[in-house]
């Protein structure tokens, strides 16, 4: 089984975002960037499965600027292959335009199935696995929690419902799938390894052209407040009976 | 089974002197005495762990270890589970030990937990089986030089509110006499930040001439390779070894003693050597230059960290400091100097408070509280940035709110000198 982990870095939420209010744009090269969370969700079980079933594992990345120390990390915690995808790419590439890319290149090749984190702080509506599934038309699931091989070319599938459902889900490969969680919380790689990795791995690049992107962000600012939190004063009894009567008033709370 | 092996020589030469050992030695091992030494091995043979096979069960170790006051673990209990077979590897052993030195100072066979924690840890971490709040904390340090995990960016924001204009190197762009390592929780913690503006304020009546590195500066990294990360550590040590080679300076001056610790020690091994002092020592050389305007009026006792004490050896610093505030009554609690207690922070410590929570019965820092407050303690006056959000939370946890304060050294003298307006009680 050939198993792919797309990767991509995120602006870091421990920085302020970059905004400029005047022209109304975020600074895309002033952010710091950090792995995507739920990318690191995706290589954990791909690494789960590996360990299970003996998969391949390759970790894509579009080159946005600093993915390197990401990809050496992957590979640290034990991916086996790592491709930097090179070309005329800034931090400012949307996810339409990464999805393009990554599927062309994952056209190419013979991977059983992708993961790819379910959503990403820039992709809060978990576009990204789909789009690559549609370019390829291939299948695709999303929020799934647990991947394994079901035998021969088949895919069992783990996806998680509104409500606390749980489906399992049996697939047919080549397919994309977005990576809800792993089994297990991401492995930790000591950073002598990843330093170790960095000197002695290398980073297939390929070189890829960027399609022109469809949308165009008109501007940017930050959300205005609809409304305030409301302070409650006083001492403990008071602050209960507000916090009661808000419940009741919202018919959240019957009194038996 | 493997038989056990004796650890001594046979025959022993000394000055080319043969020195039989065999008529006190027992070299046929008893029934009592035959161990499957595999697990022993595996553990002895990290390079840095070899000393816990020299341990002999004398027991030393265990009446002074501190995470022994509060629950099963000493390192002749770590030796005596080892022998039996249970790795300490997997064991949550491993993580227990704050590396506070107390046990080396009393083991007849010098039995090293400073040196065999972080390589074993290193085993473990590399293993994946490391707590997940201390890889959290790694994680952290990796990404943002700190382990709290806050904005590189705002490492020095700190100044902002410190009173005084505190000069950044970067800036500065000239030589300075001192160069302050202000580290991580006086960066970012609170109450670290108090600490750090009250600090300034000092070196600014001294008229000391000073520069910090700011935002170029990141974590020293000793607590990381003491919890297990080496190669953490090294990366830290070669950043801040570049920044700061990058300035002239006649010495350092550290607020932290697991810093202290890094640049006497380990730093000069990858090329970082300068004279370095912590700001205890460097102000207790200037108390002839100190004015101190008000009076204290409580009454004091003093921690002594693990990593100026026992670790480096000052026990004088911070008590001639604490000695001269006016109207200051020092009492010395009963653990103190070398028999100090240990706030439970050190060797990672500190970022695994939840994890050892289920192996004790109480925080180490909660221990230390309570005999602050038996000494009648008003203040608990401390000197390494870990102890004033440790001792504040026990302060609490204990249910000795309001009894009693903790404040850094450095908070004290800037009160008496007039410089901070209040003793806040927080
Ligand atoms: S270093 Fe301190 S905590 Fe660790 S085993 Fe020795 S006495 Fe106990
Ligand atoms: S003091 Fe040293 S020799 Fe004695 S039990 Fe402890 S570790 Fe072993």
């Amino acid at each position: 089984m050939r198993l792919a982990v797309l990767l991509k870095t995120v602006p870091d939420l421990v920085e302020e975002l970059a905004l400029d209010e005047d022209a109304r744009t975020l600074l895309f090269d002033e952010m710091s960037y950090v792995p995507s969370e739920w990318d690191d969700q995706a290589l954990e079980e791909a690494l789960i499965i590996k360990e299970e079933s003996g998969a391949e594992v390759t970790v894509i990345a579009v080159d946005t600027g600093d993915v390197d120390t990401m990809l050496f990390t992957a590979l640290a915690k034990g991916a086996d292959y790592a491709v930097k995808i090179v070309g005329d790419f800034d931090a400012a590439m949307s996810n339409w335009q990464k999805a393009r890319v990554v599927a062309d290149y994952l056209g190419r090749g013979d991977f059983d199935a992708v993961l790819s984190g379910v959503q990403a702080i820039d992709d809060v509506d978990g576009q990204l696995p789909g789009l690559v599934a549609g370019f390829l038309g291939w299948p695709h699931a999303s929020v799934i929690t647990e991947v394994r091989v079901a035998g021969g070319s088949h895919l069992q599938l783990r996806q998680e419902y509104a409500g606390g459902l749980v489906a399992e889900l049996e697939t047919v490969t080549p397919i994309v799938v977005g990576v809800q969680a792993a089994r297990k919380p991401p492995r930790y790689a000591s950073v002598a390894k990843v330093r170790q990795v960095a000197k002695s791995a290398t980073i297939d690049e390929v070189e890829a052209d960027v399609a022109e992107a469809r949308l165009a962000g008109v501007e940017y600012v930050r959300p205005v407040a609809a409304g305030h939190a409301e302070m409650i004063e006083g001492d403990i009894d008071e602050v209960v009976d507000r916090i009661v009567a808000i419940l009741e008033e919202r018919n959240l709370l019957r009194r038996a | 089974m493997q038989k056990a092996k004796a650890i001594e020589l046979d025959i022993a030469v000394v000055d080319g002197v043969e020195l039989n050992g065999s008529w006190n030695r027992m070299f046929e091992p008893r029934v009592i005495s035959e161990y499957d030494l595999s697990v022993l091995d595996s553990i002895t043979q990290i390079p840095g762990a070899e000393s816990l096979g020299y341990c002999y069960q004398c027991g030393k170790c265990t009446g002074v270890c501190p995470v022994d006051t509060v629950g099963d673990y000493s390192p002749r209990k770590v030796f005596r589970r080892t022998q039996l077979g249970i790795s300490l590897i997997d064991s949550p052993d491993l993580w227990l030990c704050t590396t506070c030195r107390n046990c080396l100072r009393v083991c007849p066979k010098e039995v090293n937990m400073i040196n065999i924690m972080p390589a074993v840890r290193e085993q473990a971490v590399l293993e994946g089986k490391a707590p997940d709040e201390l890889l959290t904390a790694f994680e952290n340090t990796a990404r943002y030089g700190n382990p709290i995990g806050e904005s590189p960016r705002k490492r020095a924001d700190w100044t902002k509110n410190a009173g005084v204009a505190v000069p950044i190197m970067s800036q500065r762009k000239a030589p300075v006499d001192v160069l302050w390592f202000v580290e991580c929780y006086p960066s970012y913690h609170p109450r670290g930040k108090e600490a750090s503006s009250a600090l300034a304020r000092v070196f600014d009546a001294l008229s000391v001439d000073y520069g910090i590195l700011g935002t170029e500066e990141k974590c020293a990294g000793d607590s990381q390779r003491m919890a297990g990360e080496r190669g953490l550590f090294e990366m830290l040590a070669e950043h801040n070894i570049k920044m700061l080679s990058k300035y002239t300076f006649n010495q350092l001056v550290v607020t932290d003693p697991h810093a202290y610790n890094a640049f006497l020690h380990e730093y000069p091994k990858m090329g970082g050597e300068w004279p370095v002092q912590h700001y205890t020592q460097f102000l207790a050389e200037r108390l002839n230059q100190v004015h101190f305007v008000k009076a204290l009026n409580k009454r004091v006792t003093f921690h002594d960290p693990c990593y100026l004490g026992r670790h480096n050896g000052e026990y004088e610093a911070p008590r001639a400091l604490l000695a001269a505030l006016p109207g200051i009554d020092l009492v010395e609690m009963g653990h103190c100097r070398e028999t100090s207690y240990c706030c439970g922070g050190g060797g990672g410590g500190m970022w695994m408070d939840s994890f050892t929570r289920d192996y004790a019965s109480e925080r180490l820092s909660e221990r230390r509280v309570k005999e602050a407050i038996e000494y009648g303690a008003e203040i608990l006056a401390v000197s390494c940035p870990y102890e004033v959000p440790r001792f504040e939370d026990a302060v609490k946890s204990t249910g000795h709110d309001g009894e009693l304060q903790v404040m850094d050294i450095a908070e004290l003298m800037a009160y008496c000198m007039g410089l901070n307006e209040a003793l806040v009680l927080h």
